[in-house]
């Protein structure tokens, strides 16, 4: 049938006719307005009846400049910028790009604030994955697991909202330190959320994970082998998908991830081939487990302490230049900094990780149905203030 | 029924027209009810509470809903065939208010008591295929066109089993007659067919007799499996989820009728409802019964008072479909959707090939037996 | 795979012997080590293959406008055999912006790349697909240059709203 089809697509190429019956490729534009774009992605598909034979992704309908205003601010004011990147996990964005001035700037920061920030950092990492997986679901037609993923993610959005007023863009990892100390009865919180979340894992694997109408649609599709994820810089789930044992929080380690107990998850192939988007889905999946992990002990490890003693009056970091990375949901988040003395950065530039693993859609999805590409761009997670910036 | 309708106004033309209008009536009650329905079993499935604020509990949303569509602006696209565009809304709604027409929804009342009911039934029911092709194709967008031609090629399909599921009850019964059908499975639950069929002697309206044998305990699980068949493949030419395919909106937007908006895009919307509620009628008539009532009488029937039973009959009917039509509701927001090709594998190397050996079986047991 | 992880220094030195034609420098400060335009690609491939860097992962790809009359573009590269990280420069005139593309040695470069363009503007020569990325494709100019002014118009609409 393929070998048949390109047999015809030659002949079409070349001008001759075959006498066979003659079909030709269509230009589909999925998005920017499309239900599974997550966003304003749009890919140009050129398919050939349902199949896709190329994919040409157009990008920039959300960007925001957000290097460019950098530029233009003082360091602390570029916090709520990095907020509005990866809209769903500010939490961990913030925390990259305050690691990455403190490094500048050489401030070490207090014991309470490190933990602090690992719990929101991890909480938030859950809080990402849910909707990944839920919208994941969406995107293979299920629509009650959604539902039951953001129920849960209500829960860390109201801790997140008590610690400092804001649910979804909060402004709070400052440098040096954070904005609010955590209020009473935080701990609590916490462990009660952990709680209750444990059974909806459960739930979600019951209704959506081990359904054999999911793994049909999932298994064996979207494959990225391991070499060609680390050449195309993939990171994240989507890395560790395909069997890459690499996870910033163990193998480059930055605030206080040494201290826990926990595992890398990566993605064995169990339901088709490795590296399929079953795979990297499970990674997720699997990862919010780890995290209640992380949380529980750092939770137990709360010290006492005062969170804005090492915040500084005045961020003016000497002329030079970092890059540092941290592990976001979605995989690296790397953020170049150069200063040159001044009040506001000379360049930041930033590496989403949304942005390195998109850029993998057209070699993995050719020769799939438009279905698939659906499950495909879901398994990858992106999200589009990040790709665009 | 007539008869009532004949005595209250008269032999004439407008006692026949309210007689078939009589379905439209049922069917936009039960819109409003599935509609209603709709959004409050997902919502209690998915813990939360749906609509709240219009009426108790929410009970007057769908009508809101209808209020808004009616509203609505009726857009068409500038390249659209226009003619072409406006026909096939109203297409699939028709094809299934005909399917109504031969519906015996108690002893009482059949819009049209054919003999050749379920011929009927399968044949119009394709009509709506002609409406959603015209849909995709004349509102020159690709989304559609995809939506359209997956629907044609999931409905074409699926008719075969569907009509093989019906074949097999026509063949034990030995008439087409839905009627028939229903009569044959009279006088208690055990006699329904996904049962096994009758357990004593029947006799039919046109004289015919069935009479139980030892070949009950092979029809018990043959028509339990005709009948998951007939349930899977009808789920399917309803583009309901798991098939859902042609409008899937995650990938398709809305597949065919991505384009139509305001009362066109409520027509399509009532022609879902009502295929669901075909779907799930002709499946209690093959397969639960039809109008019986499941411990064999009815108190009407017991009293004397016809018209009573009648009701009853219209009751036990419609609970039954109902139930069917709720557990179409159930499966959507529980199921994923599959892909075209798997879709594709289901009918025709699954159910189709099953369906063909069940018959096979079936025909010969009624030779022999 | 039993070898060290080399320091940037020790890569630098080794680097130098084997391109002896180019004029790779070291700065100490970062540390990093600035390759000419025309050498990336070969430096690259060879950090790429040669085992005992083994740097297989191109972390990021940064365009910068350096101020005084030249633009930088910066690799920053991890090697997942020996763990370690290594930062390369390139640094090119602004009048005459061209470097060699790295997009077919790390198929990350391929979009970063489009975005330095993009926004910085200097052009990768042998690139497979030299568009822009995140602007729209008939915007003029390139945003992140210390030089840059917004235009006051972009398709008869007004650009500071």
């Amino acid at each position: 049938m393929q070998e048949e089809l390109l047999e015809l697509r030659e002949d079409i190429a070349s001008g001759i006719d075959s006498g066979k019956l003659r079909t030709d490729e269509m230009v589909l534009n999925m998005g920017p307005q499309h239900p599974s774009t997550h966003g304003v992605l749009r890919l140009e598909l050129v398919l050939d009846g349902e199949v896709v034979v190329k994919i040409i992704p157009h990008l920039g309908y959300l960007h925001r400049c957000f290097e460019k205003h950098a530029e233009a601010m003082t360091y602390p004011q570029v916090i709520p910028y990095c907020d509005r990147m990866d809209y769903l996990a500010a939490m961990n964005n913030d925390h990259g790009y305050a690691l990455a001035v403190e490094r500048l700037m050489d401030i070490q920061v207090p014991e309470r604030v490190e933990y602090i920030r690992v719990i929101m950092a991890e909480l938030q990492r859950i809080a990402s994955h849910l909707v990944a997986i839920g919208t994941f679901g969406m995107d293979i037609g299920a629509f009650t697991p959604f539902l039951y993923c953001f129920r849960d993610r209500e829960f860390i959005l109201d801790i997140f909202e008590k610690t400092c007023g804001a649910r979804l863009l909060y402004n709070y990892i400052w440098i040096g330190g954070l904005s609010h100390d955590v209020y009473d009865g935080f701990e609590k919180d916490v462990m009660q959320f952990i709680k209750a979340f444990r059974p909806t894992i459960t739930e979600v694997n019951n209704l959506l994970n081990y359904n054999k109408v999911f793994i049909e649609r999932c298994a064996s599709i979207g494959v990225l082998p391991p070499d060609v994820g680390i050449s195309f810089g993939c990171s994240g789930p989507m890395l560790r998908g395909s069997g890459v044992d690499f996870d910033l929080r163990r193998d480059d380690p930055y605030s206080i991830y040494d201290r826990f107990e926990w595992d890398v998850i990566v993605g064995d192939g169990s339901a088709g081939t490795l590296g399929d988007c079953w795979d990297r889905h499970m990674v997720r999946v699997k990862e919010m487990e780890e995290s209640c992990k992380i949380i529980e002990q750092a939770i137990a490890g709360l010290p006492e302490g005062d969170i804005s003693e090492a915040i500084p009056k005045r961020v003016r970091p000497l002329a030079g230049e970092i890059y540092t990375r941290v592990e976001n949901p979605r995989g690296e988040l790397g953020y170049y900094i150069i200063s040159d003395g001044k009040g506001n950065p000379f360049r930041v530039k930033v590496r989403a990780p949304g942005f390195v693993n998109l850029s993998v859609i057209d070699a993995i999805s050719r020769g799939c149905l438009v279905a698939d590409l659906v499950a495909i761009l879901g398994s990858i997670d992106i999200v589009l203030g990040e790709v665009d910036r | 029924m007539e008869a009532l309708l004949q005595d209250l106004l008269g032999e004439n033309l407008l006692t026949t027209i309210v007689y078939c209008s009589l379905p439209l009536v049922f069917i936009l009650v039960y819109a409003l009810l599935a509609i209603l329905g709709e959004v409050k079993i997902s919502a209690w499935m998915q813990d939360r509470l749906g609509p709240m604020r219009t009426g108790p509990w929410g009970i007057i949303q769908p009508l809101a809903d209808v209020l808004k569509l009616l509203q609505k602006e009726d857009t068409t696209p500038g390249t659209a065939n226009k003619p072409l565009y406006n026909l096939a809304a109203f297409l699939p709604f028709m094809a299934s208010y005909a399917t109504f027409a031969v519906l015996p929804f108690s002893s009482e009342y059949v819009g049209a008591d054919l003999n050749l009911g379920a011929f009927y039934l399968i044949a119009v029911s394709s009509i709506a295929v002609v409406g959603i092709i015209m849909a995709g194709w004349s509102s020159n967008n690709k989304y559609s066109l995809y939506g359209a031609v997956r629907s044609a090629a999931q409905i074409i399909s699926y008719e075969v089993p569907a009509a093989m599921a019906v074949l097999i009850i026509v063949l034990f019964v030995g008439s087409l007659n839905l009627s028939d059908i229903t009569v044959a499975q009279e006088g208690g639950f055990w006699n329904w067919f996904v049962f096994g069929g009758p357990k004593g002697e029947v006799t039919l309206a046109d004289g015919g007799v069935i009479s139980a044998s030892w070949a009950n305990i092979v029809y018990f699980p043959l028509f339990g499996a005709t009948f998951l068949i007939y349930y899977v493949a009808g789920l399917a030419e309803t583009n309901r989820t798991p098939f859902d395919i042609p409008e899937a909106e995650s990938e398709l937007v809305s597949g065919y009728h991505t384009e139509y908006s305001g009362m066109k895009f409520a027509m399509f919307f009532m022609a879902e409802y009502a295929n669901m509620f075909v779907v799930s009628a002709v499946a209690v008539i093959l397969f639960f019964g039809g109008w019986q009532s499941p411990y064999g009488t009815t108190i009407g029937d017991l009293a004397g008072i016809r018209w009573l039973g009648a009701v009853e009959e219209f009751g036990w009917f419609t609970v039954k479909g109902l139930f069917f039509v709720f557990v179409m509701i159930w499966l959507r927001w529980t199921l994923p959707r599959l892909r075209v090709d798997q879709l594709m594998h289901v009918c025709w190397k699954v159910l189709i090939p099953a369906t063909f050996a069940i018959a096979l079986v079936v025909g010969a047991l009624v030779l022999v037996v | 795979m039993a070898a060290e992880a080399l320091t940037p220094e020790a890569v630098f030195n080794q680097l130098n012997d084997t391109f002896s034609d180019y004029e790779l420098t070291y700065d100490e400060n970062v540390p990093c080590i600035i390759v000419p335009a025309n050498a990336i690609r070969d430096v690259a491939m060879q950090l790429r293959d040669a085992e005992e860097y083994a740097f297989d992962y191109l972390m990021s790809l940064s365009g910068v406008d350096n101020g005084d009359e030249t633009l930088g573009v910066v690799y920053h590269l991890y090697s997942f055999t020996y763990k370690n990280q290594l930062t390369l420069k390139v640094i090119v005139p602004k009048e005459d912006p061209k470097l060699k593309s790295v997009a077919r040695i790390w198929l990350t470069a391929d979009w970063h790349e489009r975005e330095a363009y993009d926004l910085v503007g200097m052009t990768f020569e042998g690139h497979p697909d030299h568009r822009r990325i995140l602007m729209p494709y008939d915007w003029e100019g390139h945003p992140l240059r210390k030089d840059y002014e917004v235009p006051e118009f972009y398709n008869g609409m007004k650009v500071p709203y």
